[in-house]
Order: C-alpha cells, then sequence, then structure tokens
C-alpha cells in the first residue's frame, strides 16, 4: 500500500502513522457521558470507504486525510488537514 | 466403525480401497424457517457454541450460519497457539478454563486436535521487563495456573539457537507456562462441527446473515442469503466482521477490524520444541508437526477487510525473526496469509447481551481469540441458554467501556494498534 502524499508524492505506507477515523469530534463537555463513550471508544467501522487520519512522520511531517477502501486497500483521496501555507507547516 | 470416524484400521482399509468409503463428517442440511437459537458465524467460536448448546444445555433444534465454508474464517488462520498467561483477575479464569477444555478435547469430541502442549517462552530482555513477567507470573500462580521464571541459562537448556548476546535486546530469561502450546486449528473447526452435527445441530454453509429483525426490542429472526430464518435467540458469533453484523441490528460497537498475516518457513528437521515469543517486539515462533516454522507479529496497523496485509509488516516480522534467531538468515518463507480481527478498544473481548433482547454478542477477540475457542463456546453456551453471563466471562461485559469496569491487559489505552 502506497500512499500519495501531496507534499511528498507515493510513498510506502510504514513512512505513516495511523490516526484512525478521521471524522470523530473531540466533545465540548467535561463530563464523562455518552459523547466521550461515542469519542473514546465507538467506531463505524465500516468494510468500504474510510476516512482516516495518517500521520508522515518520515517525510513533510503533516497529518494527511485519506480516503481508502478498507476492501482492497484502494485509495481515492488525500489531502492535508492544514493548508500547506500555515505556521504547523513553515515550522515542520 | 462408521465412515465418519477415523481409527488406524478404516485408514488403512481406505488406503487400500481408494479412499471411496469415507462419509461427509457433517450434513448440508436445508435451512429450516425457524430454529430455538441460531449462532452466526461458523468459526471456532460459533462451532464451539453450538456444540455446547447441544451438550451441555440440551437445545439440538438450533442452527450455525456461516456466510462461506466453515474454517474459512479464522480459525482456519491462526498460528494455533494456546495458553492462559495472562495478568487480569478477570481474564485469568477464562483462559484457564479453556486451557483445561482444550486439554479433555479430543477424548469429548472423539477428534484427534493434536493438542501439543509444548510450552510457552515470554522472552524478557532487560531488569524491568524481568518484573513485569515475575508479576504476571505471580498473577498466574495466585489462579491455581502454572508458571515458570526461567533465566538465561533455564533458556539457553530449551532454546541454544536464540541470539543471547544481541546487543539491543540480550535474552535474561523468560516466563515459561509449560501447560500451553499449540492446537491444529482446523482440526477444532472440523471436530466441534461434526460433534454438534452428531448431537443434531444443523451446520448450515453458504448462508450468509443479511439482516436482524427486531421486534419491540426482541430479536426474532435473521435474514440470509437463503431466505428468513426465525429463532427467538441469536448469538453473534462473526470475529473480524463483527461491526458489521452488529450494525445490521443499528448497535455501534468498541472494536476496529485490522488485518493480521502469519507465515509459514519451508520445512526443516525439529529445531524448536516450544513456543517462544521475542519481549522486545511482537513476535513469536513455533514448529509445526510438518517442520515448518510458524510465525507471526503484530496488525499492520490500520482498519482492513482485506484479509490481506502489505509488505513493511512482512519485512519487519523478518526483521524480529533474525533479531531472535540469526540461524534463519538463509531460510525461505513458504507462504503467508492474513485474517480481519476485531480488536476491542481494551483488548479483551465481549460475551454478553446486547440491548436487543435475545440478541448476544461474542466478539473483540483481538489477535488472540483462537486459545479462547472452547471457553468461548462453553460461556456464550450458557449465555444463550440461561440469559445469564457464565461466572468466568462475568467480566467480558459490553458496557465496561461506559462504566469504566475496562480489562487492558496491555496497560496502553483505547488505541488497538497497541494491544
Ligand atoms: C494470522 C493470525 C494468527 C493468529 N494467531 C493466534 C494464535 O496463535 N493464538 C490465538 O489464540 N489466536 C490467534 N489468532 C486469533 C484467532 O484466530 C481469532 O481470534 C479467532 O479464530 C476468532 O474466532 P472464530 O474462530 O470464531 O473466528 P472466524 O473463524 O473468523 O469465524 C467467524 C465466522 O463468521 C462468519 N461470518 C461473518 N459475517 C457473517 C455473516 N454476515 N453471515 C454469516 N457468517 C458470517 C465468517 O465467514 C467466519 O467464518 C490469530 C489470527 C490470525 C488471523
Ligand atoms: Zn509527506
Amino acid at each position: 500500500m502506497r500512499i500519495p502524499c501531496p507534499h511528498c508524492g507515493d510513498r510506502s505506507h510504514d513512512e505513516f502513522s495511523y490516526g484512525g477515523a478521521a471524522d470523530r469530534r473531540r466533545p465540548t463537555t467535561a463530563d464523562f457521558g455518552p459523547e466521550w463513550l461515542d469519542y473514546v471508544y465507538l467506531r463505524d467501522n465500516p468494510a468500504g470507504l474510510h476516512r482516516e487520519l495518517w500521520y508522515h512522520g518520515s517525510g513533510c511531517r503533516c497529518w494527511l486525510i485519506v480516503e481508502r477502501n478498507t476492501l482492497s486497500h484502494a485509495i481515492t483521496a488525500v489531502h492535508a488537514v492544514l493548508p500547506a501555507s500555515s505556521p504547523a507547516m513553515e515550522d515542520a | 466403525m462408521s465412515g465418519d470416524c477415523f481409527s488406524i484400521f478404516t485408514l488403512l482399509r481406505q488406503a487400500w480401497t481408494g479412499q471411496g468409503g469415507l462419509k461427509p463428517m457433517w450434513r448440508e442440511p436445508e435451512p429450516k424457517s425457524a430454529y430455538d437459537a441460531v449462532i452466526v458465524g461458523g468459526g471456532g467460536h460459533g462451532l464451539a457454541t453450538a456444540y455446547y448448546l447441544a451438550k451441555e444445555h440440551g437445545m439440538s433444534n438450533i442452527a450455525v450460519l456461516e456466510k462461506g465454508w466453515i474454517g474459512s474464517g479464522n480459525v482456519g488462520r491462526n498460528t494455533t497457539i494456546v495458553r492462559s498467561n495472562y495478568l487480569l483477575p478477570g481474564n485469568i479464569p477464562f483462559y484457564e478454563h479453556s486451557l483445561k477444555l482444550w486439554e479433555g478435547l479430543e477424548q469429548e469430541i472423539n477428534y484427534n486436535a493434536m493438542v501439543s502442549q509444548r510450552g510457552v517462552i515470554n522472552l524478557f530482555h532487560s531488569d524491568a521487563q524481568r518484573d513485569d513477567h515475575v508479576r504476571r507470573g505471580n498473577a498466574m500462580r495466585l489462579h491455581g495456573v502454572d508458571a515458570v521464571l526461567l533465566d538465561r541459562e533455564g533458556v539457553r537448556q530449551r532454546a541454544p539457537f536464540l541470539d543471547f548476546d544481541h546487543a539491543r535486546f540480550p535474552i535474561h530469561g523468560g516466563l515459561l507456562q509449560p501447560r500451553g502450546g499449540t492446537v491444529r486449528h482446523d482440526a477444532v473447526a472440523w471436530g466441534y462441527a461434526r460433534a454438534a452435527d452428531r448431537r443434531g445441530v444443523d451446520i448450515v454453509q453458504n448462508c450468509a446473515v443479511t439482516g436482524i429483525r427486531v421486534e419491540a426490542g426482541r430479536v426474532i429472526g435473521v435474514e440470509t442469503s437463503r431466505g428468513l430464518i426465525r429463532a427467538p435467540r441469536v448469538g453473534l458469533a462473526c470475529a473480524g466482521n463483527s461491526s458489521r453484523v452488529a450494525a445490521m441490528a443499528g448497535l455501534r460497537l468498541p472494536i476496529e477490524s485490522h488485518v493480521l498475516t502469519a507465515f509459514v518457513s519451508e520445512a526443516l528437521k525439529p529445531l524448536i520444541n516450544t513456543v517462544i515469543t521475542f519481549g522486545a517486539g511482537h513476535f513469536y515462533i513455533s514448529q509445526s508437526d510438518k517442520g515448518g516454522l510458524v510465525f507471526g507479529a503484530s496488525i499492520d496497523g490500520y482498519n482492513s477487510y482485506a484479509q490481506r496485509g502489505n509488505l513493511p509488516t512482512i519485512e519487519d516480522s523478518c526483521e524480529e525473526a533474525m533479531a531472535l534467531i540469526p540461524a534463519l538468515g538463509r531460510l525461505r518463507l513458504l507462504r503467508h496469509w492474513s485474517g480481519i480481527m476485531d480488536m476491542s478498544m481494551d483488548g479483551s473481548p465481549i460475551i454478553d447481551r446486547t440491548p436487543i433482547a435475545g440478541l448476544y454478542l461474542n466478539a473483540g477477540w483481538c489477535i488472540g481469540g483462537f486459545k479462547a475457542t472452547p471457553a468461548s463456546g462453553w460461556c456464550f453456551a450458557h449465555l444463550i441458554a440461561r440469559d445469564t453471563p457464565h461466572p468466568v466471562a462475568a467480566a467480558y461485559r459490553l458496557d465496561r467501556f461506559a462504566t469504566g469496569h475496562l480489562l487492558d491487559e496491555a496497560g496502553t489505552g483505547a488505541d488497538v494498534t497497541m494491544h
């Protein structure tokens, strides 16, 4: 499996760390309840298209959102979480 | 003797008569329109559950529904290691119950499952890791489980070919469970299937469950590729596909599906007479009776239903093999294959009721559910028959993620790539 990084090109997946499902949102409440249960422990775990986070630690050190099919491992879209001109990018 | 039993005499006779007199080991029934209970998933856990439902609870009007053929899932893909060397009080009695059932399994189902108690050694490579293993060994012994602390020389006696003086990961010793070992995995599926079939259980292959029918909060049956099958009790034992099947009943599980790969090398003369796990990575190795070295390592580490892993994991596993046993350097790999693991968020399984009456869940086995097969079947059958958890599986609750009563053996939190 190779991930086409928008900054570095096609790279082997072992240059990246996996960050899991991309669309989980950290709850705003401080109390543990259904929202935190959902965020920390429950997963959609789809068989098919999955939007997920990958961190290119051995490359540009940017977080990417990858759309990948979990049945075939085919990747259909990749984009950086932060725009290329953001301060975080310049630090990296 | 009937044609589905094997003695040396039937085997010899068949060898001279073209193997024509052997009967299929289980029937291939058409599914009935209704049963007292159905089990979804004909892996080791589903088949064991059906067997114990019939044997221990007198429920024989039941069916196992399997979307492919039995044994096509993880039960036929694992590296066959069984052990009960756990740490937490919620886990040890369950896995020890399983090991005891393994010890009597072949007599119980009259099937040669090649149960081989060749021992399992977990190596440690530092003082801190030694402390950790001593603690685990003590926890086991407090529960009446066998555990022996080996020093470096003790390990060397059993496995002189290891790299004891590896510059980065020298071997300081190991924790041995003498009663651990290996079991021929597909024989477990076949043996339980034959034994369940003989007690009247219908094993229905090529029957995919496509929906779960719920009325007024109670399960009433399942839709399948072969029509609606009614049942007041439905047990899900779908391993890597648990989330997909549970979603048919609107449940969202604390599970991610990940791919795990195993390997077998070309056959060698006897080299390793036990099971050895590397403590500085995640790698373990044993030798099959055919002579091939069987080894495995970690999950690839991304969500997958592909039953096919990627090359970096293979490279990584081989590097770990070389760090542990440099003599393997010229060995060739014969095959590698993968299965889909139901990785739970605390690394421990779930055997519990669900919010839907009559619907029961058996899932979350991560990379180590083969050893659990007999006890999982035993406890799941108890739960389905009596609607109350079996005492040794009482900690495997679905609501523990909400209540905080997690069973995190590795202490790594809700990151399945760390379990
Ligand atoms: C490479 C590898 C190595 C492993 N090594 C070990 C080891 O050494 N020791 C150990 O203890 N464990 C090991 N495991 C883990 C162990 O194999 C699993 O945890 C265990 O087999 C899971 O239970 P099962 O046998 O019931 O699963 P499976 O055999 O996967 O059974 C689940 C069944 O459900 C069926 N199913 C799914 N969806 C549907 C549906 N909609 N309708 C009908 N049927 C359906 C599937 O087809 C499948 O047959 C390993 C796993 C792998 C992949
Ligand atoms: Zn990059």
